[in-house]
Formats: structure tokens, C-alpha cells, sequence
């Protein structure tokens, strides 16, 4: 009796075990699937780039509602980096008697890293939050279905447009708030430091290497080219009305945000194994 | 064989599934040129799946679709997009583009894919928003209009290259008795002054009697009784007698 009783056991775990198992495979194979449409929009985005009709007029009108409407929460959020890292720095590294060379840290920091970083977050929460909210909204009331039944690509028409756009932008946004970030430094290094503005640009243009702004303008770069195909992909994908473009939104913004500090990992690391 | 009598659309044996749910099981439909066909079906039967397949926006897991004498279920995307100009679709919930004036809803598929001039493609929009009774209408907003006026810059749009088929899903569904008639005229102008094969999708009997050259009704995921409207209110099958005199 005991002994059936343990087999009876040993089999209820088993299947237990395999339901687990089986939920697992499941997931697993939504995540491939969803790799597999991720990568398919990313190839797309950039094949469709160079294939008739071109869309001109609508990657100028994404250029200007990506590019220059993000301008002022850019300048914003450089323009206070700037300052609270040369007022921060500033008075710590005045202990030992390096204070002079808060232009050198603001600058470095700024352009290898946090312009790239703070920046491309930025993005991906003004823009990218857009992108899957627009295009989400049009595929659960049909409108991407109605694209495509009058004969439009509608990856072509919305993706591709969006993709060079941003990836256009996002580096030029990143060169504005790295250069807004730096004269934050220079505002808080001439008025509460007791630093020279000459000096302060000396330090700036001696730190800063070529590999810095070459690293400053690849990081932007490869940003882009993610938050676009993000969001695009979760806009496409949205399902269950209002609710579920609101959840693809959100959940846009999140695989951004953890991609960016991801990618932003790999690439410093492989800079500074190159350099 | 005269015009009337060839088919320009048919399906063959499709069998479409979501998720388990086996929707379409062995459809088989022939529509001739030039006709009404309408498809009766109570709301989930698969008619709104098989105007989609139709447009290759979703595809069948087994049979043959042919439109126009070509196959359509293992073609590539660029040649389905090619072959959605022929067909005119209007959309259950009307689907404008709500982030586009009228005039450019209109003018989508003509922006598009035509060689006409700006001038050219606003005498277009201004002619088909006439067709459907909304001349002056042209710069107003999607949102601006009601569920009727939304329908009819629908068809305006899906009219505007000139299909040879139009799809219509349940085109009077939700709409006051007044509307409905209205776009059952419009279905019916469109067929007369225009010569398009139609295919129209709807539960609604009236509505469906009031526009059909013939009538399909789907059930169970396939066609179980086609013929003249005639034909279809003397079908001595039990679940088109029902779906017809409405449950006892």
C-alpha cells in the first residue's frame, strides 16, 4: 500500500513538474517569437529606407515632432546635469585642492556617458511613449489593417519614417545637451567656484579625446535605432483596446530604458577595449 | 462565358484557427463578377476573418484563396499589397485615419499610389465626398463627425482608386435605422454607377436582403446554403429557417 502510495506521490510531483516545465517552453517560445518579430521590424526599418516611395515630407514632419519639440526638455535636462555636477563636484573635489579641474569632469562625464544616457532616456519616455501610443492606438481600431487594405506598407510608412528620424535626431539632441550640459559647469565654475571661463574651456577641449565624442555619437546612434524599434514593435503589437495600448506603452518605455543602460554597457566596454 | 458568369473571387476548402478556436473549417465560396454576394452569419461565425483573409491582412492555415484567377495564401507581402488595390474595404468601426483631415482620408490611396497632380486628387475627394452626400465636409477632423457621416467618408476613401471589389463589414451595424438605409443605398448606388463585384458581411437580414444579387449563410465556419434571396427565405435548412424567422 505504502509503496503505491509513494509511486502515486513521486508521479503527482512529476506532473507538476511538468506543468511547470511546459509553461516555461511557453514562455520562452512568446520571448522567441517576439525576438524574431523585433528583429524582423528592425531589418525592415532599415531595408525599407532605401526602397521607393520615400516618404520624405512625413520623415521631415517626424524629424521636427521628434527633433525640435524635444528641444526644451533636452536643454532642461542637460542644462541641469550641468550645473548640479559642477556644483557637486566642485565643492568635493575643493577638499583636495581639485577644483580647478571641474571642467574636466563635467565634460568627460557629460560626453562619454550621461549626455548619451540622460538624453536618449529622455527620448524614449517623450518619443518613444508617442510612437507606441500612436501607432497601438491605430492597430486596435483597425487603422493599420486599413492601411495596408488601401494597398500602404504600413512598417514603410510608419516605422521606416520613424526610425531615420530618430535616428537622425537623437545624436544632434545629444551634441546640443552635451554642449548645454557644459556651460551649466561653465555657469557654476565662473559664479560660485572662482574659476575663470578661460580656464574652464582649457580644461574642457584638453580632456576630451576623440574617442570621446566618437564614443558620444555611437551611443546616441544605437540608441535611437533601439527606441525606435521598440516602440514600433510594441505599437504594432498592441491588443485589447484602450487598456492594452496604455500596457505597450508603458511596457515600451521600460525595454527601452533597460536596453539603453544594456547597450550602453557593451559599447563603453568595447571603447575602451579598442582604445 | 459572359462577364456575369466568371469568378473573380473564390476559396477553396479554407480552414482558418485562433488560439484553438477552429473558425473557419472548410470554407468554399465562388463570387462572380460584378455581383452583391452578401454572407449571413450570427456575430463570430468568421465572416469578418474571411473579408481579412480576402485581403491577405491575416492568412488561412489550410486552402486556397484566388482573386482574380491568382492564388493569394503563399504570396509575398509586396504582391498582396499590389493586388489590395483592386479591393475597396470598408471597415466595421469605419477605421479613418483619426490623426488626418477628411480630405487626406480620402486622398490616401491616391497620395499613394496615382500619378495625379495635387489638383487632380482634390477633384477626386471633392466627387466621391459628393457621391456619398458630404460635399463641404473636406476639412473637418474624424472626431468632428458622427457614426453615419464616419461610414460615408469610409466608403469615399475605400472608392477613391477605383476598385474592382469592395468589401463591406457589417456595414450598418451600430447605426440608426434612418443611417442604415442611407448606406444601404450608398452599397447599392456604388454596385449601379460603378459595376463593382461586392461583398457585404452582416448579420443583419434587412440590411443584407435590402443590397444582395445572392446570399451566403456561413455557419460552423462554412457556407451551408447559397442562392437568390428567394432561395434563402424558402431554404428548408433548420438553422437558416431559424437564423431567418429569429429563435421561437
Amino acid at each position: 500500500m505504502n509503496h503505491f502510495l509513494t509511486w502515486f506521490a513521486r508521479l503527482g510531483i512529476l506532473s507538476q513538474n511538468l506543468d511547470i516545465l511546459k509553461k516555461q517552453l511557453e514562455a520562452f517560445k512568446k520571448f522567441l517569437i517576439h525576438l524574431h518579430g523585433f528583429s524582423e521590424l528592425f531589418g525592415h526599418s532599415i531595408v525599407y529606407l532605401f526602397t521607393r516611395p520615400f516618404y520624405l515630407r512625413d520623415i521631415l514632419v517626424q524629424m521636427h515632432s521628434i527633433g525640435v519639440r524635444s528641444l526644451v526638455i533636452v536643454l532642461l535636462t542637460a542644462g541641469f546635469t550641468g550645473l548640479v555636477m559642477a556644483l557637486q563636484s566642485g565643492y568635493e573635489m575643493a577638499v583636495y585642492g581639485a577644483k580647478m579641474y571641474v571642467g574636466t569632469l563635467v565634460s568627460v562625464s557629460l560626453v562619454r556617458e550621461l549626455g548619451p544616457v540622460l538624453i536618449s532616456l529622455v527620448v524614449a519616455g517623450r518619443v518613444g511613449a508617442g510612437i507606441t501610443a500612436e501607432i497601438g492606438s491605430m492597430t486596435v481600431t483597425e487603422q493599420i489593417d486599413a492601411m495596408r487594405a488601401l494597398g500602404t506598407n504600413p512598417v514603410k510608412k510608419l516605422a521606416s519614417t520613424r526610425f531615420i528620424a530618430i535616428t537622425i535626431m537623437l545624436p544632434v539632441l545629444t551634441i546640443i545637451g552635451d554642449a548645454t550640459g557644459i556651460l551649466g559647469g561653465l555657469v557654476i565654475s565662473v559664479s560660485s567656484l572662482g574659476i575663470s571661463a578661460p580656464f574652464y574651456w582649457m580644461t574642457v577641449f584638453r580632456a576630451l579625446t576623440l574617442n570621446d565624442f566618437l564614443a558620444g555619437l555611437i551611443k546616441p546612434f544605437v540608441f535611437a535605432m533601439t527606441i525606435s524599434t521598440v516602440s514600433c514593435y510594441m505599437g504594432f503589437t498592441a491588443t485589447g483596446g484602450t487598456k492594452g495600448v496604455g500596457e505597450a506603452t508603458t511596457r515600451s518605455v521600460v525595454v527601452s530604458s533597460i536596453l539603453i543602460f544594456f547597450l550602453d554597457f557593451l559599447i563603453t566596454k568595447f571603447i575602451l577595449s579598442v582604445s | 462565358m459572359n462577364k456575369k458568369q466568371r469568378y473573380i473571387i473564390e476559396f477553396q476548402d479554407v480552414h482558418k484557427s485562433f488560439d484553438g478556436n477552429h473558425v473557419l473549417r472548410g470554407l468554399c465560396l465562388s463570387i462572380y463578377e460584378g455581383e452583391t454576394l452578401v454572407i449571413l452569419g450570427r456575430s463570430g461565425c468568421g465572416k469578418s476573418v474571411t473579408l481579412k483573409i480576402l485581403l491577405g491582412l491575416i492568412y488561412p492555415d489550410d486552402g486556397q484563396v484566388f482573386v482574380d484567377g491568382e492564388e493569394i495564401t503563399q504570396i509575398p507581402e509586396k504582391r498582396m499589397l499590389s493586388i489590395r488595390q483592386k479591393f475597396g474595404m470598408l471597415f466595421q468601426g469605419s477605421a479613418l485615419f483619426d490623426s488626418m483631415k477628411v480630405k487626406d482620408n480620402v486622398a490616401f490611396a491616391l497620395h499613394e499610389h496615382s500619378k495625379m497632380s495635387e489638383k487632380e486628387i482634390m477633384a477626386v475627394v471633392k466627387r466621391n465626398l459628393e457621391f456619398v452626400d458630404l460635399a463641404g465636409t473636406e476639412e473637418l477632423m474624424p472626431s468632428e463627425l458622427s457614426g453615419g457621416m464616419r461610414k460615408r467618408v469610409a466608403l469615399a476613401r475605400a472608392m477613391a482608386y477605383q476598385p474592382k471589389i469592395m468589401l463591406y463589414d457589417e456595414p450598418t451595424t451600430g447605426l440608426d435605422p434612418i443611417t442604415a438605409t442611407t448606406i444601404n443605398a450608398l452599397i447599392r448606388k456604388t454596385q449601379r454607377e460603378l459595376g463593382v463585384t461586392s461583398i457585404v458581411v452582416t448579420h443583419e437580414l434587412e440590411s443584407g436582403f435590402s443590397v444582395a444579387n445572392r446570399v451566403a449563410v456561413i455557419s460552423e465556419g462554412k457556407i451551408i446554403e447559397i442562392g437568390s434571396i428567394d432561395e434563402i427565405k424558402n431554404s428548408q435548412n433548420e438553422f437558416v429557417k431559424t437564423f431567418i424567422a429569429g429563435p421561437k
